[in-house]
């Protein structure tokens, strides 16, 4: 039998969250005081999960390695956050999230989980009004909403392009109200490098202070780590410079099984590499494709001509364009989701009909011409002018898409030095986001007892593939409404533990662990930097376990990482000290912990022999280069145990998925 | 887009700590792509310098698309450089010249202590929300429907626009006086301007400038600096609501 309990509770789908809520043990208010639970991150999953169980009473203590819990990575989500409202009578229920969040993971995530994001989502919207978090709205003055992939409703709330920003807010003023009222103690700058176990539970982290690079130790009845996805393994992706993956890591060596770590999101639509010294991609929000059409040259010798710079995109005639996305799948057109249109793209690149003028020609375009006519004609008839002239019509189309989408026009302009109001914007697919992460079950408990883990870290709700604006919605589900159950109904059990001290072995035994890591770093006679290594990890990830992965690659991928890997700690130069800030050891630590999971990374896509969702394997496709399932052997969530240092020796557990309320079928966007 | 390389000098404030005495070292760096990003340009810098085998320079930065607030840089005197409305991580290369000597100093402001090199400590910002930027509700599910109080558009927008503060500190740096009141006046606004903060408003207005007056932020005396130098376009109107507000507690209270 499997060693994973994934405890999903029994009975109709539509039931199991709130019979299991009714049944969770409680800590009474009185007990709470005693408790103290750690949050290792501040994005919209940990800052909800630490206001929340700082205004039922816990003692919560917070961390972030930013300079405010204001600017974790969520911040710089930008399109929107799902909720089956409903609002805008569009035929929208959670039974459709439901379904779609399954279908658009390829059939690779649990149902239970999946129902329960659905459930809880419209209460998210509630809250976050509750809290003044300004949302987009109509003339009516009630909520407006737009569409994102994979979905034929419009079931998306927004805050211009800075959707994230304006949640994160919303999170971190509730959670700046609990560390005012003393229930919550912030730590800024702190970075954690160890998760302490004691017989088998959670109880504590070692973190460095990032100013004075003292090591610290805290004790806590439970650890909730919500500290991001791993993007940054591919160096270049849309996260941010700080993403990392250490925190769940080392959850991971201290016994946390890792779930689908080769499940990773490359979104289509990102402003393309420009040149060597190139430290992150920017996404160009996927709202874009409710209004803006995908193409490339119908003929190659247009596209060599504008890769040369003797055609300008707007001399190519409307039939000499090839809107691809709309050819090949007619019923989701531009809007289908993220996986099925990056491979799209990277399909007529390869096959000769990019448009950028880099190394690579990787670009298509993203053009708006026929959205700000469209959009002007309406805007002139609200106006009363039923005839338009052409100027006047771009004129208020452009006024239209400026409202819609100012911010992000701005930035791409700012990037590139182009207009995108009077040329498409130029478009390729970057690593987004993770799809795979630490394994938990239902109660978002990891196999450590009393670890939990929410938001991007954790595998839970989006199988193979996430749709747009899900994760917003999950990394607050998390926080706000399942953590609070189920981390009170772990510590139930805790009332009588009392305080735990920081002074036994184990901690003593970690603190010595993360010291003989930093004096190894800093006392290393090494040549090169940091961000060498990490930009050779970064091309073979890219080159051989992205968009498009086969078995010889992979193969070739889990050598050159071992090879890296022994190079790295070889040959590696960090320098300053270890007592005070020093950005170069803090990105040391880092890159450490990516490269073995980059390993992890290949050998599960080696051993993933099927195509689904952002997981594409060559060998797996049709005649038309759709994926290819394997639903009889794989439709399971493969879960690595971490066996030491050498990462080809990690053990893999399966946990089947038993799809009860949704038929599996095939996965069809035409 | 054509791109172009260029040569450049750069002098840069170096303080090995906050006790130490700074400052201003000369660097070279050649083959600057003015496709590069003010940061990617100081990435390249630094790994010249660990080429080196010297130290790198400690500045802040994690988003690097201009929301995050982290990154922050007094380039050329000006905070967050040449360029209107932009942070440093969105400021770019081709703003600058071949052989231009270029100036890069941290946020300089009595509440903004240095903390090494071009990092600076902003957390007054985080007290002075914690003393009153929320709306006391507690997380339950329960709250009512989002849709029951409709909000005015014009409203909402305005409230949006204030909200989108992203905490930098360039007000406060570039005002003579250090005074953070736009960065307060943006978020008392944004709830001013919304029903759910309407409740506490006097209160949170009240609480948030007595902090700030404690964080030792100066007086505001109207010079317009941070409207000017703020990457988000945060307006002075900000300020004159939240003394409106101020004001009104502080009549009532009497
Ligand atoms: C550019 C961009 C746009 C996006 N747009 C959307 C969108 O429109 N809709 C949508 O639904 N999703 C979007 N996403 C995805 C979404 O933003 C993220 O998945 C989500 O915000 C992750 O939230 P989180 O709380 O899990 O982690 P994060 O927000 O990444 O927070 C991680 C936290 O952990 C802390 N941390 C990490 N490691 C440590 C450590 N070792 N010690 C201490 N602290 C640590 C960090 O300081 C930080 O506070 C977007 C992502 C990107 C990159
Ligand atoms: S008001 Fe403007 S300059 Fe001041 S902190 Fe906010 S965004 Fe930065
Ligand atoms: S790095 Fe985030 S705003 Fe500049």
């Amino acid at each position: 039998m499997s060693i994973l309990d994934s405890k999903i509770p029994a009975g109709h789908i539509s039931e199991k969250w709130t019979d299991h809520k009714n049944h969770l043990k409680l800590v009474a208010p009185n007990n709470r005081p005693k408790i103290d639970v750690i949050v290792v991150g501040t994005g919209l999953a940990g800052a909800s999960a630490a206001a929340s169980l700082g205004e039922m009473g816990y003692n919560v203590k917070a961390f972030c390695f930013q300079d405010s819990p204001r600017r974790a990575h969520s911040i710089a989500a930008q399109g929107g956050i799902n909720a089956a409202k409903n609002y805008q009578n569009d035929g929208d229920s959670v039974y459709r999230l439901f379904y779609d969040t399954i279908k658009g993971g390829d059939y690779r995530a649990r149902e239970a989980n999946v129902h329960r994001l659905a459930e809880v989502s419209g209460n998210i919207i509630d809250q976050c009004v509750a809290q003044g978090v300004p949302f987009a709205r109509e003339y009516g003055g009630l909520l407006d909403n737009r569409s994102f992939g994979g979905t034929q409703v419009q079931r998306t709330f927004y805050a211009a392009g800075q959707t994230g920003q304006q949640l994160l807010l919303g999170a971190y003023s509730s959670l700046s109200r609990q560390i005012g009222l003393g229930r919550v103690k912030m730590y800024h700058r702190h970075e954690m490098l160890d998760l302490v176990t004691v017989d088998g539970k959670a109880r504590g982290i070692i973190a460095r202070n990032l100013v004075t690079g003292e090591l610290e130790r805290h004790a806590a009845h439970a650890v909730i780590i919500a500290s991001g996805g791993y993007g940054n393994v591919y160096f270049l992706s849309t996260n941010a410079m700080g993403s990392n993956v250490s925190a769940a890591w080392k959850a991971h060596k201290k016994g946390a099984l890792f779930a689908n770590p080769c499940f990773v999101q490359i979104h289509p639509t990102c402003i393309p590499v420009h040149g060597t010294n190139q430290a992150k991609l920017t996404l160009m929000s996927e709202s874009l494709r409710n209004s803006g059409r995908i193409w490339v040259p119908m003929k190659k010798e247009d596209a060599e001509a504008i890769r040369e710079g003797r055609l300008k995109p707007t001399q190519i005639a409307e039939e000499d364009r090839d809107y691809f996305l709309e050819r090949r799948y007619p019923a989701f057109g531009n809007l289908v989701p993220r996986d099925v249109a990056s491979r799209a793209a990277k399909e007529r690149c390869d096959a000769g009909f990019g448009i950028e003028a880099n190394d690579t020609n990787e670009g298509v375009y993203l053009d708006f011409s026929t959205e700000i006519k469209s959009k002007g004609k309406q805007a002139a008839y609200a106006l009363g002018d039923h005839n338009p002239t052409e100027e006047k019509t771009i004129e208020l189309g452009k006024k239209w898409i400026e409202e819609k989408y100012g911010n992000l026009f701005q930035m791409y302009q700012k990037i590139t030095d182009d207009n995108p109001y009077e040329t498409p914007m130029k478009i390729y697919p970057a690593v987004h986001y993770t799809m795979g992460g630490v394994w938990v079950d239902y109660n978002l408990q990891s196999t450590i007892k009393g670890c939990f883990v929410a938001g991007e870290a954790n595998f839970s709700d989006h199988g193979a593939n996430r749709l747009g604006a899900s994760a917003l919605m999950q990394g607050l589900a998390d926080g706000y409404f399942v953590l609070p159950y189920t981390v009170s109904d772990y510590l139930a059990d805790e009332i009588r533990t009392g305080k735990i001290s920081t002074d036994t072995p184990e901690f003593e035994a970690a603190e010595n662990d993360v010291k003989n890591s930093i004096e190894k770093f800093l006392s290393n006679k090494g040549t090169k930097s940091v961000d060498f290594f990490h930009k050779r990890l970064g091309l073979i990830m890219w080159n051989k376990v992205g968009m498009g992965r086969n078995e010889q690659g992979l193969k070739e991928a889990i050598e050159e990482i071992g090879s890296l890997r022994d190079d790295f700690y070889q040959n590696v130069f960090v320098p300053g000290d270890s007592n005070e800030m020093n950005p170069e050891l803090e990105k040391a630590m880092r890159v450490a912990d990516l490269i073995e999971l980059g390993q992890l990374m290949a050998i599960d896509a080696l051993n993933r022999d099927e195509s689904c969702g952002g997981h594409f394997r060559e060998e797996f496709q049709d005649s038309e280069g759709e994926t290819l399932r394997n639903d009889e052997k794989f439709k399971h969530v493969a879960a690595w145990e971490y066996k030491g240092m050498d990462i080809k020796n990690s053990v893999m557990h399966k946990e089947e998925l038993n799809y009860e309320f949704i038929k599996i079928a095939e996965r069809n966007y035409k | 887009m054509a791109t172009k390389f260029i040569n450049i000098n750069l002098k840069i404030w170096r303080q090995k700590n906050a006790n130490a005495k700074g400052s201003l070292e000369s660097y070279k760096l050649d083959k600057v792509s003015t496709d590069s990003s003010f940061l990617e340009m100081l990435d390249q810098l630094n790994e010249q310098l660990i080429n080196e085998q010297k130290e790198s320079i400690a500045f802040d930065h994690d988003c690097r698309e201009g929301i995050c607030g982290m990154c922050s840089l007094y380039i050329n005197g000006r905070a967050h450089g040449p360029d209107t409305g932009t942070t440093t991580c969105q400021l770019h290369m081709r703003k600058f010249n071949d052989g231009d000597t270029i100036y890069v100093e941290p946020w300089r402001s009595r509440a903004f202590p240095i903390i090494k090199d071009l990092v600076v400590d902003r957390s007054a910002f985080d007290r002075i929300q914690q003393a009153g930027g929320f709306v006391s509700v507690n997380t339950s599910g329960r709250t009512m429907d989002a849709n029951a109080i409709p909000i005015p558009k014009a409203d909402a927008d305005k409230a949006f626009e204030a909200a989108a503060c992203i905490g930098c500190g360039a007000c406060v740096a570039t005002c003579k006086n250090g005074s953070a009141l736009l960065f307060v006046g943006a978020k008392v606004s944004q709830y001013a301007l919304l029903p759910q903060g309407k409740v506490e408003a006097q209160e949170r207005v009240v609480n948030m400038v007595r902090q700030m007056d404690e964080e030792g932020f100066g007086n505001c005396t109207n010079t317009g600096a941070c409207e000017i130098e703020c990457p988000k376009g945060i307006s002075l109107e900000n300020i004159a609501r939240m003394n409106r507000e101020f004001l009104f507690a502080a009549a009532k209270s009497e």
